[in-house]
C-alpha cells in the first residue's frame, strides 16, 4: 500500500483545459460525486491517479516477495495454507489496482507492459516497507500485523475517494487487510506466548521493522524530502488526512498493544504527550528513506530482480498466448 | 475380510483389526499425501513468479487447495495412529516418505529467492500429467472400502476437476501456439516420459491394495492414464514409460526432495518443541 507520492509529474501545466469544464469538474468533487474512467477530469487529477494506483498497485505486487519468501517455509500446514492465501489476495489487489491504472492510462497509449517496465527501469517506485530484508519467521508475522496495520490506517483513509473505480476496489482491499491483520496477529500471538527463541525473534523483528513502519506513513511535510504530493490530493478529496495525522493513528492504535504483549520499541524517547495531545517519537532517518524509495534500499536490487527474471524468463509464455489471440 | 464379501470399513478403529489391510491402507495413504505435499510445494515456490499477475492468483488457489488436500490425507493417518499431521509433513526423513519422484523434481534452475529460472513448461507438463493422474485414482478411490477415504476422495473431487481443467487449457494453448513453446512443452514431455513411470504405480502392497478393493489395480490406473494422455497428444511416445530415478513408493528419492525438505522444515526444527 502506498500513499506517498515523491516524483509525482502532477504538476503538469493544465494545458488546453477549458477553465468552464474545469470549474464543473471541482463543483463535482465538492459535492462528493463520483469521478469515473470516462468521465473528463483534468490533466493533474489524472497524472496524480496514475502515479498513486500505479505505485500501490506495484507495491502489493513487489510486497508479496518479501512475505512469499516464508511461504514454503512456513512452521505449519495451517499457516502454510494461510499465508499462501495471503500473499495470493496480496497478488490479487495489485492486478485489481494495476486494471484501474491501466483504464487511467488508455489515453496515454500507456500499458501493463509500461508499469512493469517502469518498474524495471526504476521510474516507478514501490512501497519502503518492501525493500527490506526478511530473516525470521517472525517476519512473516510483523508484516502481517503492522506493515498491513499500518495499510488499514492508509487506505481507509481514501475509502471514499473521489474516483470510483479506485474507491471501490479500495473497499474490497480494506475488507481483505483486515483478515491479513488477523492473520498477522495470530502468528504474532503464538511468537509472544511461545518460547524464549519466539520471543527473541519477535523483539528482535519489531526492533528492525519500527524505523519503516514510521517511514511508512511518508514525511510530515515536503520540507523533510523536497516534494510531496499529498496537498493535491487532498484537494481532489482522493485522501483526507496528511501524512502525520496518519502516523498518529497508527501510534494510536499500536503502540498500546506492543505494550500489552510485553514488548518494546527501539526508541526510549516515545510517549504521548497529554497537552499536544499526540506521541512523540525520534523521526526515523529521512535521508535512508530517500535512499530506500530510490531503489536503493537492502533488498531493492534483489527483489526488482526477481521480477525481472520472471518478466524475462517466462516472455516466451506471454508471446504464445498472444499469438493464440490474434489468431495467427 | 475376503474379496467380494463388499465389506465397507467405517472407521481407523475397524480398519486397526487386521494388519494386513492397516498396512495397505496407510502405503496408500502416505502416497496420497505425500504426492499432494510435494506438488504444492513446488507450486508455492512459484507465488510471485508465474508468467503473468492472474496466473499467479490462480496458480496460488489451486496450489492451496492441493496442499489442504494433503492435509486432508495426513489427518487420515493421525487417525490411524501415525503421529500428528504436522510432523507427518515436517519431521519425516527421505526414505519414510512415498511420494513419486517425477513430483519432487525442482522447478527449474536458481532458487525461489535468488535467480529462479523456472520453466513454465516443466510445470505445465508435470501439473497436467499429475491432475490427470489424481482424477483417475481419486474417482477409482470413491469406491474404496474404507470409508472415511471414500468420503475424502469424494470432497477432493468437488474441486480437483477445475484444477485439471486449468493445467489442460494451458497445456492445449501452449501446445497449439508458437513453435517455441511446442517445443518446450515437447522437450518436457520426453523428460517425463523418462520420469513418470513411478507416479502410476502403488508401490510394494499394490496386490493387497487391490484385494482389499481400497484401489484398483496398477494396471488398470496406467491404462487409463495413458488412454487419457494419448487423447490430448494424439500419439504416445513410442518409449515405455520409464522411471529413470527409481521408485518414490518404494521410498527411493533424489537431492531434490533433500532441497525441499530442508526448506519447508527451516522453521519447524529451528524450535521442535514450540507452537507456531
Amino acid at each position: 500500500m502506498y500513499n506517498y507520492l515523491e516524483y509525482g509529474s502532477s504538476d503538469a501545466p493544465r494545458n488546453h483545459e477549458d477553465p468552464e469544464q474545469y470549474d464543473r469538474f471541482m463543483a463535482r468533487i465538492e459535492a462528493g460525486e463520483k469521478i469515473e474512467a470516462d468521465d473528463w477530469m483534468p490533466d493533474d487529477y489524472r497524472q496524480g491517479l496514475i502515479k498513486l494506483i500505479s505505485m500501490h498497485g506495484i507495491s502489493e505486487i513487489m510486497g508479496a516477495l518479501p512475505e512469499k519468501e516464508w511461504v514454503p517455509k512456513a512452521p505449519t500446514l495451517k499457516r502454510k495454507l494461510g499465508i499462501m492465501a495471503k500473499v495470493q489476495d496480496e497478488m490479487g489487489h495489485g492486478q485489481l489496482l494495476l486494471r484501474v491504472a491501466e483504464d487511467l492510462m488508455k489515453p496515454y497509449g500507456k500499458t501493463r507492459k509500461d508499469l512493469i517496465e517502469n518498474l524495471l527501469s526504476g521510474d516507478l517506485k514501490f512501497h519502503n516497507v518492501f525493500h527490506m530484508p526478511t530473516k525470521t519467521w517472525a517476519d512473516a508475522g510483523m508484516v502481517g500485523w503492522l506493515v498491513d496495520g499500518a495499510a488499514i490506517i492508509s487506505q481507509t483513509n481514501m475509502l471514499d475517494a473521489s474516483y470510483g473505480p479506485y474507491q471501490r476496489a479500495l473497499q474490497r482491499i480494506c475488507q481483505e487487510e483486515v483478515f491479513h491483520a488477523q492473520h498477522g496477529e495470530a502468528i504474532i500471538m503464538a511468537l509472544a506466548e511461545g518460547s524464549d527463541h519466539q520471543r527473541e525473534i519477535l523483539q528482535e523483528s519489531l526492533n528492525r521493522w519500527w524505523p519503516s513502519l514510521l517511514m511508512f506513513f511518508g514525511p510530515a511535510s515536503a520540507d523533510t524530502t523536497g516534494s510531496s504530493k499529498q496537498d493535491i490530493m487532498i484537494k481532489y478529496k482522493i485522501r483526507k488526512s496528511n501524512n502525520e495525522e496518519l502516523r498518529q493513528a497508527f501510534l494510536d492504535k499500536y503502540l498500546p498493544r506492543v505494550f500489552s504483549l510485553g514488548l518494546t520499541v527501539p526508541d526510549e524517547t516515545v510517549h504521548y504527550d497529554e497537552e499536544q495531545g499526540q506521541w512523540v517519537y525520534q523521526q526515523p532517518d529521512w535521508d535512508e528513506f530517500k535512499q530506500i524509495i530510490k531503489n536503493k534500499g537492502p533488498r531493492s536490487k534483489e527483489r526488482l530482480r526477481l521480477r525481472q527474471i520472471a518478466y524475462e524468463n517466462n516472455s516466451w509464455v506471454r508471446q504464445a498466448l498472444s499469438k493464440e489471440v490474434v489468431g495467427s | 475380510m475376503e474379496r467380494g464379501e463388499e465389506k465397507v470399513i467405517t472407521s481407523a478403529e475397524q480398519a486397526k483389526q487386521d494388519p494386513t489391510y492397516l498396512q495397505a491402507l496407510k502405503e496408500l495413504l502416505y502416497q496420497l499425501a505425500d504426492d499432494d505435499f510435494l506438488v504444492s510445494f513446488r507450486g508455492s515456490e512459484w507465488l510471485g513468479l508465474a508468467p503473468h499477475i492472474e496466473e499467479d492468483v490462480a496458480f496460488s488457489s489451486i496450489t492451496q487447495n492441493t496442499m489442504g488436500h494433503a492435509l486432508l490425507f495426513y489427518q487420515l493417518l493421525e487417525e490411524l495412529g501415525e503421529g500428528k499431521v504436522d510432523v507427518l509433513a515436517h519431521d519425516r526423513k527421505p526414505s519414510e516418505r512415498k511420494n513419486a519422484i517425477y513430483l519432487e523434481k525442482k522447478n527449474g534452475e536458481g532458487h525461489y529467492t535468488e535467480e529462479p529460472y523456472y520453466d513454465w513448461a516443466l510445470t505445465v507438463v508435470r501439473n497436467y500429467f499429475y491432475e490427470t493422474f489424481k482424477k483417475i485414482k481419486l474417482e477409482a478411490i470413491t469406491k474404496s472400502s474404507y470409508q472415511p477415504l471414500a468420503n475424502v476422495a469424494g470432497k477432493v473431487l468437488m474441486e480437483q476437476p477445475y484444477h485439471l481443467a486449468h493445467w489442460k487449457l494451458w497445456f492445449e494453448q501452449l501446445y497449439n501456439s508458437t513453435d517455441d513453446a511446442r517445443a518446450r512443452l515437447q522437450t518436457r514431455i520426453a523428460e517425463a516420459w523418462e520420469e513418470f513411470g513411478d507416479v502410476l504405480e502403488l508401490g510394494p502392497y499394490a496386490t493387497e491394495m487391490a484385494h482389499f478393493e481400497l484401489m484398483i489395480s496398477e494396471v488398470e490406473l496406467r491404462d487409463r492414464w495413458l488412454e487419457e494422455i494419448e487423447l490430448m497428444l494424439g500419439t504416445l511416445p513410442s518409449r515405455t514409460l520409464g522411471k529413470k530415478y527409481g521408485s518414490g513408493r518404494e521410498g527411493e528419492h533424489t537431492s531434490d526432495l533433500d532441497q525441499a525438505i530442508e526448506i519447508f522444515q527451516d522453521v519447524y526444527v529451528s524450535d521442535e518443541g514450540a507452537v507456531w
